[in-house]
């Protein structure tokens, strides 16, 4: 707590009057976003309880649809995905210690990830749907056994999937209004708020894709 | 949390950490293990998530306990709800 400003500070812009201090401050700002973030695991732990219902009862439609998962793009965008999570630390790192320029630099770098993630994932759903018929609805099309249950397996990847690249795009958003305000100089070591926000933000979506990865990609040893 | 900065290191540390597990975890996923694939994925990804957790997101450092409380809150009804909702499944063909 050596850097933290003096319990009173009355003249200082970034502290709202109802705090009483800096540190305060931002205590409350965290603890809201994690009850955010607790609100977004209901959201997703739904569509997880659900699976997992699904995959206990459906146990050899789940090996059979994780088969035709693509696991080298899931593979890849795990790697990616956990860069821009360094990324997006080191970001928080330099803005705390008022590093404006590398701040800017590693935020429009976890952007530049984030895109790269999207963007690999974008060729994956164009094979799913356009080349292999997967997408479930009157179009769907499996050659193999169990091609209902099959087709709701890929009813699972599409929504948990989708619902992650969704966050993943609301993501490449506030990280890039964050990347603009620290390149206006908004945020200094004493004021970081919403950079490190946006980053548990980023963060726990990043821990969103490490279960998505296994759940879809690794059920079956067999991969295509 | 606010005062608290980590270093350089620590942070490439857990990230060349979380490389290597992802590699371990896709190198695994090869290995005939019928069932326990998955609870063997499932563990590999939990030491990943609590590395992002503690480091990346900084619950280590956290000293307001309110806020502690709201995270283990948020994993125990994470917990009532995948847990419950499996025994029902998994008892139904037991009657």
């Amino acid at each position: 707590m050596a850097d933290s400003p003096p319990a009173v500070v009355t003249h200082n812009p970034e502290l709202q009057h109802h705090f009483t201090t800096l540190e305060q401050q931002t205590e409350a700002a965290v603890m809201g976003m994690w009850v955010f973030l607790i609100t977004e695991i209901m959201f997703f732990g739904g569509m997880f309880a659900g699976y997992m219902i699904y995959r206990f009862m459906y146990y050899q439609a789940w090996l059979e649809g994780s088969q035709h998962m693509d696991f080298w793009y899931g593979s890849i965008n795990t790697v990616v995905l956990l860069c821009s999570s360094l990324t997006m630390a080191l970001a928080v790192r330099s803005t705390q210690l008022g590093l404006r320029r590398s701040s800017v630099v590693l935020l429009l770098i976890t952007i530049l990830f984030g895109l790269a993630f999207l963007g690999i994932k974008g060729v994956e759903y164009y094979g799913h749907i356009v080349d292999e018929h997967q997408f479930p609805g009157p179009s769907f099309r499996f050659a193999g056994a169990y091609t209902a249950q099959v087709e709701m397996f890929f009813s699972f990847y599409f929504a948990m999937t989708g619902f992650h690249a969704l966050h993943m795009v609301i993501g490449v958003g506030l990280v890039s209004f964050v990347a603009y305000h620290a390149w206006k100089g908004r945020y200094h070591a004493h004021y970081y708020t919403p950079v490190e926000n946006v980053g548990l933000y980023w963060h726990f979506v990043d821990i969103v894709w490490i279960y998505l990865y296994p759940l879809f990609y690794l059920i079956s040893h067999i991969h295509k | 949390m606010s005062a608290h900065i980590a270093s350089k290191k620590l942070y490439v540390t857990i990230w060349a950490s979380l490389i290597g597990l992802t590699i371990l975890t896709a190198a695994v996923s090869y290995l005939e293990l019928g069932a326990f694939n998955i609870v063997l994925a499932l563990v590999i990804a939990t030491a990943k998530m609590l590395l992002v957790a503690l480091f990346f997101m900084g619950v280590k450092y956290i000293s307001e306990k309110m806020t502690l409380v709201v995270i283990v809150a948020g994993l125990f009804w994470l917990m009532i709800l995948l847990i419950l909702s499996m025994t029902d499944y998994i008892s139904r063909p037991w009657i």
